[in-house]
């Protein structure tokens, strides 16, 4: 008897659950352990291209930032230039080419891939978020004599993340439907899987509408997470008094 | 009339002599032959500045005739285009190293208030002897909180900036200036974004320190806070000194032409 639209749903469930919830998995870890990579080397080079290059520093000082703001600039430039699914390519097959006897897992490759390409994003974002703190701030803490560093790690930094947490989200959102395209290189992520299951029962629409809802739904569940976040970010809307030093007269 | 005038040559005399006496010659800060310019447009042309401890000096003046520029390049945060500037007789270079802890000695205080939005008052006011200074938490706390009782908003410790009047942020960025126990406190226009009721909680926070014998320069358009606390007065005109002198002779009898102009309208006022 043939089987009907929400049998066939039922019945790849039954027999899959185990592959989605693999491919669920590695997406996941794809998507997180990338994105967080990617954003720590965002805001190094985010930092470093924000970093001001003082005439009174010594040459050397001054050669190595250049050199350090300009290779930055080449690497945005790059990744934000071509598509990822390039990238994975050039990176997983690439190097197998060029470097002889480099073992390298799609896996391995995959987070490469996914950190190389939210870094160069994030970095933009970073230094956005540097630029959008008022110069008053900086002011402020060179007026107390703090360095640069110092005024960048307590007081622009923590402000520009607070700023520029929505755009991360954003980015960790795209990474989370954007880790498809890397079964190209064979990662087992949730699209890879999908595939192998449609292709096995030639069920191509029942097998993508199971997926495009775990995708859905794990957005939906890492946006709300976002917000909350978000929230308890922004902190109180009011403040305790500290009575005990009201002056009595 | 005449008379003030007499007082005022009598008192510098006594001045110069209690410098001499004491050996206490070297200025706290001397600006020589100080100029900046922005792009073609010079902004500071060749000025000479003394301030010798416990002074209280008023930098006047119409906009753009550069007082402001004066005051942060004496802190540096404008580097000079040329001159020098001394420090107890000690010449500060540029080297961030020495100019970090040249700033730690030079306290600034903003129109803008410039608090550390991402910290609560009393976090405000730990920064500094924290980060600079290397004071522990206990001591730097205990610091934070002896001078934000004096400004009158040891209450507010837990609140944000942004949660604050303008006068009660202002009140807390002197706080966080005078933690770092400066030998010189500068105020770069410090009531100008604040309403009349406002400003007058920030002058007598001023006040007091003026009392207390804090040397302090300040830019300001409060001429009556001018006349009555300043203990020399400074009238700038076109990136020069037009007129350096004691408060009661700048406002009662001005020497220069200009002065006169500027001055015409505050005091028939």
């Amino acid at each position: 008897m043939e089987k009907n639209f929400f049998e066939w749903l039922l019945f790849l469930v039954k027999e899959y659950y185990r592959y989605f919830l693999q491919g669920t998995w590695v997406t996941l870890v794809l998507s997180v352990v990338g994105t967080l990579l990617g954003f720590l080397m965002g805001f190094l080079i985010g930092i470093i291209q924000s970093a001001p290059v003082e005439s009174e520093s010594s040459v050397t000082k001054k050669c190595c930032m250049k050199c350090l703001k300009g290779l930055s600039v080449i690497y945005i430039e790059i990744f934000r230039g071509t598509p990822m699914i390039v990238q994975a390519m050039v990176i997983y097959y690439g190097s197998k080419q060029a470097f002889q006897g480099l073992n390298i897992t799609s896996f391995q490759a995959a987070i490469i891939v996914v950190t190389l390409n939210t870094g160069a994003y994030m970095a933009e974002t970073v230094r956005g978020g540097i630029l959008s703190i008022d110069k008053g701030q900086e002011e402020g803490a060179k007026a107390l004599g703090m360095t640069h560093f110092a005024t960048m790690f307590t007081i622009i930094l923590p402000q520009a993340f607070r700023n520029i947490f929505p755009e991360m989200g954003n980015l960790f959102i795209t990474n989370l439907k954007m880790t498809s395209v890397l079964n190209v290189i064979g990662v087992s992520e949730l699209y890879f899987i999908t595939k192998t299951a449609a292709n096995t029962y030639y069920k191509y629409f029942e097998s993508y509408m199971i997926t495009g809802l775990i995708y859905f739904v794990l957005v939906f569940i890492f946006t709300r997470l976002l917000r909350f976040a978000e929230k308890k970010m922004e902190g109180k809307n009011h403040y305790k008094i500290a009575t005990e030093f009201i002056k009595t007269e | 009339m005449e008379n003030t005038r007499e007082t005022y040559v009598q008192l510098e005399e006594n001045k110069k002599a209690f410098y001499i006496d004491s050996e206490k010659l070297t200025p706290i800060i001397k600006v020589e032959h100080l100029k900046k310019s922005f792009g073609s447009h010079e902004v500071l042309k060749d000025v000479d500045f003394k301030t010798y401890k416990g002074d209280v000096v008023c930098i006047i003046g119409s906009s753009g005739s550069g007082k402001s520029t004066l005051l942060r390049c004496i802190n540096l945060l404008e580097t000079p285009t040329s001159g020098t500037i001394r420090f107890n007789g000690e010449k500060i270079s540029v080297q961030p190293k020495q100019v970090n802890q040249y700033r730690s000695n030079v306290g600034m205080v903003f129109q803008s208030f410039n608090l550390f939005n991402n910290m609560n008052v009393l976090q405000n006011c730990m920064v500094g002897t924290t980060k600079v200074l290397r004071k522990n938490k206990l001591a730097a706390k205990q610091l934070a909180m002896k001078y934000l009782q004096k400004v009158g908003m040891a209450p507010y410790i837990y609140a944000k900036p942004a949660q604050l009047s303008g006068g009660q942020k202002q009140r807390v960025a002197i706080a966080r200036a005078l933690t770092m126990e400066p030998e010189v406190l500068l105020f770069d226009e410090p009531t100008s974004a604040l309403d009349p009721e406002m400003v007058g909680e920030v002058l007598n926070v001023m006040q007091e320190l003026a009392k207390e014998g804090l040397t302090m320069i300040i830019v300001t358009h409060e001429m009556a806070f001018a006349r009555d606390v300043s203990t020399r007065t400074i009238f700038m005109d076109g990136g020069v000194i037009v007129e350096d002198n004691a408060p009661d002779v700048l406002f009662n009898h001005p020497e220069n032409q200009r002065t006169k102009e500027f001055l015409s309208r505050f005091r028939n006022g």
